[in-house]
C-alpha cells in the first residue's frame, strides 16, 4: 500500500503535552476533605470519586483516617475502634489517638501530593468540628494545596439504618468482635457521640472555604466557591452518582468480516456467525426481563447489526462516541502488517499501550477522554445495555472494576460474550456470560475479565 | 489508493441507524422557569440556556413575558414604576394576562412537539405564580405532562445589581428613548422595590416537592435541590461553569498547511511557508496583546502544533487536545473536493443536501463534531483568556455557539486562513472582531450551494 505523501510526515515528532486534556491551572494540588456523621456515606463517596478521578487521568488516593487508627493499636487496643466510647469527646486517651491518627494521614497526604506522586488526595474522616477543619486548612494553606471540602448530610433515618446495617456491620472495625446486633447498637452509639460535637459547615461562618453539601443522599446540594477544575469535575460527577440498584451490561459486537479476517478496525457487515451470536443475544434479554432497559450501540455497521435484534420496546440510541478506537494509518491491517510495514510504531505501541496513539488516529487515552460523558450517563442511568468495541469497552470496565490505567488496554474482552454489572457500596459486581455458538447455550461466571496474556491484543 | 492487499473489494455496506440524533434521550419535555427580582440576571441566564441546549441538541425556545407586556401596552402612557406595584389594580391584570399568554405559548410549542425545552422568563416571585404554572404543566391535557425545573437567582451583593441596572436594564426596551438614563435607573430602583413587598424566594419547606437551583450572588454559590432527568442534569451542571467576568475568547486556524496549498482535505500536513509567516505574525500580535492568564489550547495536528509552539513562551499555559482535531473525512481523506465529486457522486450530493447531518463514511460529521466539543465550550466558559488553535470545521462549531448560529448555517460560516476572531461576550450577545493578517493563503471555503 502507498503512503499518502502528507503521511509521511507523521515521522516528525509532535509537540506533546504530557497532561490530560482536562489538566488543572498549573497544576495546584487539591485536597478534598469529607465532612459528616458517621453512616452518612463518606467512605463511599471518597472511593467512588477516587475511581472516576483516576480514570480521568488524575493521580488520586484516599487517606482514610479509620485505617490509621486501626493500625495504630496492638491486639490489646484493637477495642479503641469497637467501643462507642473511644468516640466520645470526653474520651481524653481516645482523641490523643485519634489526633495522632489524624496528623499522620495528613503527613502522608502531602508527602503524596508534594513529591509529584499525586495530584489529588483524598482525605476521608468525619471531621464534624470547626477546630479539627481549621487544623486541616491551616496544614493545607501551608503546603500551598487547594481545599474542598464534601459534607454528606442525611437526616432521612431509613437512609442512615440502610447505611449502618449494610455497610458498617461489617466494617474492620467489628469483625470478629461481636455480633451483628450488638455491634450495631455500638455504632448507633457511636453516632450519638460524634452528634454532641458535629459543626455543619455553614455558608456565613465558612464564607471563604470552598465546599459541597450532599444532602440526603443527593436529593439536595449546597454548593459555594467552586475554584478550578478538578473542583468543577468533582461536584459535576457528585450530582450525577446515584445509590439505586441497577445493571450495566456490556458486550462487543457479534464476529465481524473484518474480525475473522484478523483486521483492525474498518466498518465491516457480521459474519453468519456474528449473526447467529445477535439472535442470540436478543433472545437472552427476552428472557432476562430487566425493566426499563436502554440500548447504547456505537454508529459501526457491525454494532448497529447486532442491536438491530433487539426488540424495538427497548429504546436504541447510536453515539458517536462508542464507536471503535481510530487506528489511523492502521485501520484495515492485521498485527502482521503492522509489525512488517512499522516495526517501530509496534514497538512504541508495545511499550507504553495507554499513551500510545495512532498515526492519524486515536490512543486509549483518547478513547478515554471522549466516553467521559457516556460514563456520566452510565452512572445517572437506571439499565443499559452497551454494544461496542474491545478497546471502548476496556475503557469502560476499567472504570467500573477500578483498575489502574496501565491495566486498562489488556483487559480481556472475547467475542460473544456479555459482561453484567452490578454497582455495590464499595465495589462492582462482576457476572460474565459466554456464548457457545455450537450449543447456544450461555455458561455463567460470577468474576472479572482477566487480562490477556499477549501484548499485542 | 488501492485498497490493503488481500482484501476482497467489497461493496460497503451502511446501517441507517433508527434514531437521528445520537444523543436523543427519553423525550419528556421541560419547562426551565426563571425565578428572581429585576435586575438579577435572569434574561441572561435565560439567553445563555437557550443557546447551550439549542447548541446541543436540545431544541429550546425562551419565552419572555416582558416582550408580552410590551405588546400589550403602551409605557408611554404608564411608563411609571406604579405599573409594577401590587396595589394597581389594572396593571396587575394586565401583567396576570400577559403571563397567561406566555405559558399558552409555552404549551404550544412543547405540545406541537416544535421543541423539547421551553424557558419561561419572568420574575415568577410569588408562590401563587409558580403553583400556577405547575398546576398548568401537570395538567393531563399534555401528553406527557411537562416537567418543571426552576432557575432562581438570588443576589444581595449590591455592586452586582448596580452594575447590572446600568449595563442592562437602562438600554431595555422599556426605557429607551424614554427617558434619560438618570430617570431610567431611578424609575428602576423602584420597580425593584415594588416586586420585593411580593417576592416569596424558594424555600426547603414550602418547595420541598419541586425541581430548582438557586443560583447565588452570580454563582458563588448554589443550592440545587431534586433533579430529575437529563436535560436539568445539563441545566445544573451549564449553570455551575458560566460566569460574569470580563475575557475573551480567541480563535484562529493553524497557518496555511502543505494539504491547504494542494486542496486536500485533512491529513495531517506541516504548515506550509505562508503558515510559518503566520504563526510568527500571531505571535507578534499576541505579544502586543499583553493578556493576563492567557491560555493556549491547540489540537493535536501537525500544523496547529507547529502554530502553537511560536507562543509557547507567552501562554501561562498550552495544552493540546484531540479533541480539537479536524473532522474525520473518513474515506475522503486526502482528496480534493474535485477527487470527492469524480468518485462519490452521490456522496457528494447528498452532503450539499444536509451538510451538517452529513457523515462522512467511516468518519464524522458536523453533529458529531458538536457532540465532542461539548467538554471545551464547558472550558471556554468556565477560563478566561483563551486562544484555539484549530481547524476550519471545528471553529466554525465554536463560532456557532457564541454566536448563536443555527444548524443550517453552521457548516458555512468563514473561518479563513490567516485570520484571528475575537469574541468578547457580552450579557445578550458576543462581540466579534475580525483580524486579518496580510499574509497569502488560499481560500478554502466552498459556498453554500443554492
Amino acid at each position: 500500500m502507498e503512503i499518502p505523501p502528507g503521511l509521511e510526515t507523521t515521522k516528525r515528532k509532535v509537540a506533546h503535552s504530557d497532561e490530560h486534556g482536562f489538566s488543572d491551572q498549573v497544576r495546584v494540588p487539591n485536597v478534598i476533605v469529607m465532612v459528616g456523621l458517621p453512616a452518612r456515606g463518606k467512605t463511599y463517596i471518597s472511593k467512588k470519586l477516587c475511581r472516576y478521578l483516576k480514570w480521568t487521568g488524575f493521580t488520586t488516593k484516599v487517606f482514610n483516617v479509620g485505617e490509621y487508627r486501626r493500625s495504630d493499636a496492638n491486639a490489646a487496643d484493637a477495642i479503641h475502634g469497637a467501643n462507642a466510647s473511644f468516640f466520645s469527646p470526653n474520651n481524653a486517651d481516645a482523641l490523643k489517638v485519634r489526633a495522632e491518627s489524624a496528623r499522620r494521614a495528613m503527613e502522608d497526604m502531602a508527602d503524596y501530593l508534594n513529591s509529584g506522586t499525586g495530584g489529588v488526595a483524598i482525605f476521608d474522616a468525619t471531621n464534624t468540628t470547626k477546630d479539627r477543619r481549621r487544623i486541616i486548612i491551616d496544614f493545607c494553606k501551608k503546603q500551598r494545596l487547594r481545599c474542598f471540602f464534601i459534607e454528606s448530610v442525611c437526616d432521612d433515618p431509613a437512609i442512615i439504618d440502610c447505611n449502618v446495617t449494610d455497610v458498617k456491620v461489617n466494617s474492620p472495625d467489628y469483625k470478629g468482635l461481636m455480633t451483628a446486633e450488638q455491634a450495631k447498637e455500638d455504632f448507633m452509639n457511636r453516632i450519638e457521640n460524634y452528634k454532641k460535637q458535629y459543626e455543619p459547615l455553614d455558608e456565613s461562618e465558612d464564607e471563604s472555604l470552598s465546599f459541597i453539601k450532599v444532602i440526603n443522599a443527593g436529593r439536595s446540594f449546597k454548593v459555594h466557591q467552586v475554584r478550578g477544575h478538578v473542583q468543577s469535575r468533582v461536584v459535576y460527577f457528585l450530582m450525577n452518582i446515584h445509590l439505586l440498584p441497577r445493571s450495566i451490561y456490556l458486550t462487543r459486537h457479534g464476529q465481524s468480516e473484518y474480525n475473522a479476517m484478523g483486521r483492525l478496525g474498518g466498518d465491516s457487515p457480521l459474519t453468519e456467525d456474528g449473526q447467529k451470536y445477535a439472535s442470540a443475544l436478543a433472545d437472552f434479554f427476552e428472557e432476562e426481563e430487566v425493566p426499563g432497559l436502554r440500548v447504547w450501540c456505537s454508529q459501526k455497521v457491525r454494532a448497529a447489526q447486532t442491536a438491530q435484534h433487539l426488540k424495538p420496546d427497548f429504546h436504541t440510541e447510536y453515539w458517536k462516541a462508542l464507536d471503535e478506537l481510530d487506528a489511523g494509518i492502521c485501520e484495515g491491517l492485521t498485527y502482521e502488517d503492522i509489525l512488517q510495514r512499522y516495526p517501530k510504531q509496534a514497538d512504541d505501541r508495545a511499550t507504553d499501550k495507554y499513551h500510545y496513539r495512532y498515526p492519524s488516529g486515536e490512543s486509549y487515552e483518547d478513547v478515554v477522554s471522549r466516553l467521559e460523558p457516556v460514563i456520566m450517563e452510565l452512572e445517572r442511568q437506571a439499565n443499559v445495555l452497551v454494544v461496542s468495541h474491545q478497546a471502548v469497552l476496556r475503557c469502560v470496565l476499567a472504570y467500573f472494576y477500578d483498575r489502574p490505567l496501565s491495566e486498562l488496554p489488556y483487559i480481556d474482552i472475547p467475542l460473544h460474550s456479555l459482561v453484567k454489572l452490578t454497582p455495590r457500596a464499595y465495589h462492582c459486581d462482576s457476572t460474565i456470560y459466554a456464548l457457545d455458538l455450537e450449543s447456544g447455550e450461555w455458561t455463567e461466571t460470577s468474576d472479572q475479565l482477566p487480562l490477556c496474556d499477549s501484548p499485542r491484543d | 489508493m488501492p485498497g490493503p492487499a488481500g482484501v476482497p473489494q467489497r461493496k460497503m455496506t451502511y446501517f441507517v441507524p433508527k434514531s437521528d440524533n445520537s444523543n436523543e434521550q427519553v423525550r419528556v419535555p421541560n419547562v426551565i422557569a426563571l425565578v428572581g427580582l429585576p435586575a438579577r440576571g435572569k434574561t441572561y441566564i435565560s439567553h445563555k440556556l437557550c443557546r447551550y441546549l439549542n447548541w446541543i441538541g436540545i431544541k429550546t425556545k425562551a419565552f419572555n413575558v416582558g416582550e408580552y407586556r410590551r405588546r400589550a401596552c403602551n409605557l408611554e402612557e404608564e411608563g411609571e414604576n406604579e405599573f409594577f406595584s401590587p396595589n394597581n389594580a389594572r396593571g396587575q391584570k394586565i401583567r396576570d394576562e400577559c403571563a397567561k399568554l406566555a405559558i399558552e405559548d409555552m404549551g404550544r410549542y412543547l405540545d406541537n412537539k416544535e421543541g423539547e425545552v421551553a424557558i419561561l422568563d419572568a420574575t415568577n416571585t410569588t408562590r401563587d405564580r409558580r403553583k400556577l404554572l405547575m398546576e398548568f404543566c401537570r395538567n393531563m391535557m399534555h401528553e406527557p405532562p411537562f416537567r418543571v425545573f426552576f432557575v432562581e437567582s438570588v443576589c444581595d451583593d449590591p455592586d452586582i445589581i448596580n452594575s447590572n441596572i446600568t449595563e442592562v436594564k437602562i438600554n431595555s426596551p422599556d426605557y429607551k428613548g424614554i427617558m434619560s438614563q438618570e430617570e431610567a435607573k431611578e424609575d428602576f430602583l423602584k420597580r425593584i422595590e415594588n416586586y420585593r413587598m411580593q417576592y416569596e424566594p424558594l424555600d426547603e419547606d414550602h418547595d420541598e416537592e419541586l425541581s430548582y437551583i438557586k443560583v447565588i450572588n452570580a454563582g458563588k454559590s448554589f443550592y440545587v435541590h431534586n433533579v430529575n432527568g437529563h436535560v436539568q442534569s445539563r441545566v445544573v451542571y451549564f449553570l455551575m461553569n458560566i460566569h460574569l467576568l470580563p475575557r475573551s475568547i480567541y480563535l484562529s486556524r493553524h497557518g496555511e498547511s502543505e494539504y491547504n496549498r494542494i486542496g486536500r482535505l485533512g491529513g495531517d500536513s506541516p504548515l506550509s511557508e505562508n503558515g510559518l509567516n503566520y504563526a510568527g505574525k500571531l505571535r507578534e500580535y499576541f505579544e502586543k496583546e499583553d493578556l493576563d492568564d492567557f491560555r493556549v489550547w491547540s489540537s493535536q495536528k501537525i500544523r496547529a502544533a507547529q502554530t502553537a509552539s511560536h507562543l509557547k513562551d507567552l501562554a501561562g499555559h498550552t495544552e493540546f487536545w484531540k479533541c480539537l482535531d479536524e473532522i474525520d473525512a473518513g474515506i475522503c481523506e486526502g482528496l480534493t473536493y474535485e477527487d470527492f465529486e469524480a468518485r462519490y457522486p452521490k456522496q457528494f450530493a447528498e452532503r450539499d443536501k444536509d451538510k451538517y447531518h452529513y457523515r462522512y463514511p467511516s468518519g464524522e460529521s458536523y453533529e458529531d463534531l458538536v457532540a465532542r466539543l461539548e467538554p471545551v465550550i464547558m472550558e471556554l466558559e468556565r477560563q478566561s483568556n483563551v486562544l484555539v488553535i484549530s481547524h476550519q470545521a471545528v471553529l466554525r462549531c465554536i463560532l456557532a455557539y457564541f454566536t448563536n448560529k443555527n444548524r443550517d448555517d453552521l457548516p458555512y460560516l468563514k473561518v479563513p486562513l490567516h485570520t484571528v476572531i475575537k469574541l468578547t461576550p457580552k450579557a445578550y450577545s458576543c462581540e466579534i472582531e475580525l483580524f486579518k493578517f496580510d499574509i497569502e493563503a488560499v481560500n478554502t471555503y466552498r459556498e453554500k450551494p443554492q
